[in-house]
């Protein structure tokens, strides 16, 4: 068994719109952070991961290193999807554990404040004579006319798939997870939105793809996050107070999709999670009725349910069951995205791996201020991208 | 000379249209799309098989927001086929949740889709109530 890796600092920065600076400037900030947090330098660092899906450049991480030092060791550029950020962080572990560096560099950063929809492109009818092109001899692009690659509208149906399924689970029960982590958004000041809101109020407001309407939906935001990442061997020589706030990273698993019948029509978010839960538990030889808070991929409040499921923090087929029962509150037995998720906190995508283990680590440290989820020992933070790529890290609190 | 072309090869256009699946040789996985090998088994040999023309709404979307040039609202749907997912706009019927019920019984039908400067007119699909 190669050895443990543990988070030696992290860092996010605000979410919400940074007007005026770039890619470059989120980054950077969040990496400076990150090492400050750590108490080391860029000098310390033998390896850098860095994702970005808007930045527009195979060597970003290069990019990087002209702002915060370059010191010629090797740089990873990553693309994974919703999943980039915790990509980019088990990159940076893996050449850990793989005995070629003692401390690593992962960062993860997106400009989407006025994005608007993500996964559908244009549809763009050219004009002339029909043409079949493509792997479907289309002769016009398909979104609209068969079904949709939208992210509301995929992830809507996801939803009400488990809804039909299992029942229970109608528009109000989708609502009333987004008023949850709207509220929990309240308390956490690097959010994009700390607003609270009604089940009238979300259930009123715009209809995006039924059943999610607008504050159901992620928020599209500017933001990054920047993890370092140290070898146990390595940790062992640093100070008693950077030993104190380490966090161990008890298990770190990515997943890509498994073939279904299913997923050839509609993407399968649940099989490669099921699959990354099972395989992280397994690691981190911990249950999931040990953990005292999770973060998971909440593009869309449909999509949080089905993940309850996934991460199996309730028995299958139980998630109703298990939201309605108070459980998924920060006051209740499994607070989920005490954050705001990225229904509020946002979701500036390849940050978001990082950021959900970020927030982790906050509670895990005694460092979450007003939000602190109290006596927090050990936590799950999940990310997916479509499709499919599932990351799944177990987080735990320092013995000393 | 065609007169009519399909929306998607996969769509035929005969006296009772339907849509075709490629049909994994060695392991009956089904494919709408072009593979260069099965996903499910490694074969490289397909057979063409046809989608039964009813079957049941497995999920939906009412999608009220689209990207540029897409009508709006449309019912984003799964139906299955006897066993097979596909993916189809539902159409002839209100986008209302109150109308479109999960497990409701569909049949697939053409949507004429406008013709071409040469006078093609090309024909989509989507499953109506049945």
């Amino acid at each position: 068994m190669a050895e443990d890796v543990w988070i030696l600092g992290i860092s996010m920065t605000k979410f919400g719109k940074h007007p005026g600076r770039d890619h470059v400037d989120l980054a950077s900030e969040a990496a400076l952070a990150a090492l400050a947090d750590a108490g080391v330098g860029i000098r310390d660092i033998g390896v850098l991961a860095a994702g970005s899906l808007t930045a527009g450049s195979s060597s970003f991480g290069q990019q990087i290193q002209k702002q915060i030092g370059q010191t010629g060791i090797p740089v990873y550029n990553v693309a994974n999807a919703c999943a980039t950020g915790a990509t980019a962080l088990r990159v940076a572990l893996l050449e850990i554990k793989a005995g070629e560096a003692d401390l690593g560099l992962a960062v993860g950063v997106e400009m989407l404040s006025g994005a608007g929809l993500l996964g559908a492109p244009p549809r763009q009818d050219k004009g002339g004579a029909w043409t079949p092109t493509g792997r479907f001899g289309a002769i016009t692009p398909l979104e609209g006319r068969v079904g949709t690659d939208s992210m509301p509208g995929v992830f809507a149906q996801i939803g009400l798939e488990y809804g039909h399924r299992y029942g229970g689970a109608d528009f109000e029960l989708f609502a009333r997870i987004a008023e949850k982590n709207h509220a929990h958004s309240t308390l956490n000041p690097l959010a994009a939105y700390q607003k609270r809101f009604t089940v009238e109020q979300i259930m009123n407001d715009v209809m995006i793809a039924y059943p999610n309407t607008r504050p159901m939906c992620s928020a599209n935001c500017d933001g990054a996050a920047a993890v370092v990442v140290v070898s146990d061997r390595r940790l062992r020589t640093l100070s008693p107070e950077q030993r104190r706030r380490a966090v161990k990273i008890s298990a770190s698993v990515l997943t890509s999709d498994p073939w279904q019948e299913a997923c050839q029509v509609l993407p399968d978010v649940n099989t490669l999670t099921r699959q990354a839960a099972a395989r992280a538990y397994e690691q981190a030889g911990i249950g999931p009725e040990e953990l005292d808070l999770v973060e998971l991929h909440d593009c869309f409040a449909t999509a949080e349910l089905v993940h309850y499921d996934n991460l199996m923090l309730c028995e299958q087929g139980g998630a109703v069951d298990f939201f309605n029962s108070g459980a998924t509150w920060r006051d209740g037995r499994t607070p989920v995205n005490v954050s705001g998720g990225l229904e509020s906190k946002g979701h500036p995508i390849a940050a978001t791996g990082i950021a959900n283990i970020w927030e982790i680590c906050q509670h895990l440290r005694t460092e979450a201020g007003d939000r602190q989820i109290e006596g927090a020992r050990v936590g799950l933070a999940h990310v997916i991208g479509l499709g499919s790529a599932c990351g799944v890290h177990v987080l735990e609190k320092a013995a000393s | 000379m065609v007169d009519r072309i399909a929306l998607v090869d996969y769509l035929v256009l005969d006296d009772e249209p339907h849509l075709v699946a490629h049909e994994c040789e060695q392991c009956s996985a089904r494919y709408f799309d072009r593979r260069n090998a099965c996903a499910a088994c490694d074969n490289t040999t397909f057979r063409s098989v046809d989608i039964p023309r009813e079957g049941t709404l497995y999920t939906f979307s009412i999608v009220a927001v689209a990207p540029p040039g897409v009508p709006v609202p449309f019912v984003a749907a799964i139906v299955d086929c006897g066993g097979t997912r596909v993916r189809g706009n539902l159409v002839n019927i209100d986008p209302d949740p109150e109308q479109v019920r999960l497990g409701m019984r569909v049949r697939l039908t053409t949507v004429p889709l406008g013709a071409d400067s040469a006078g093609v007119e090309a024909v989509g699909y989507g499953f109506e109530p049945a």
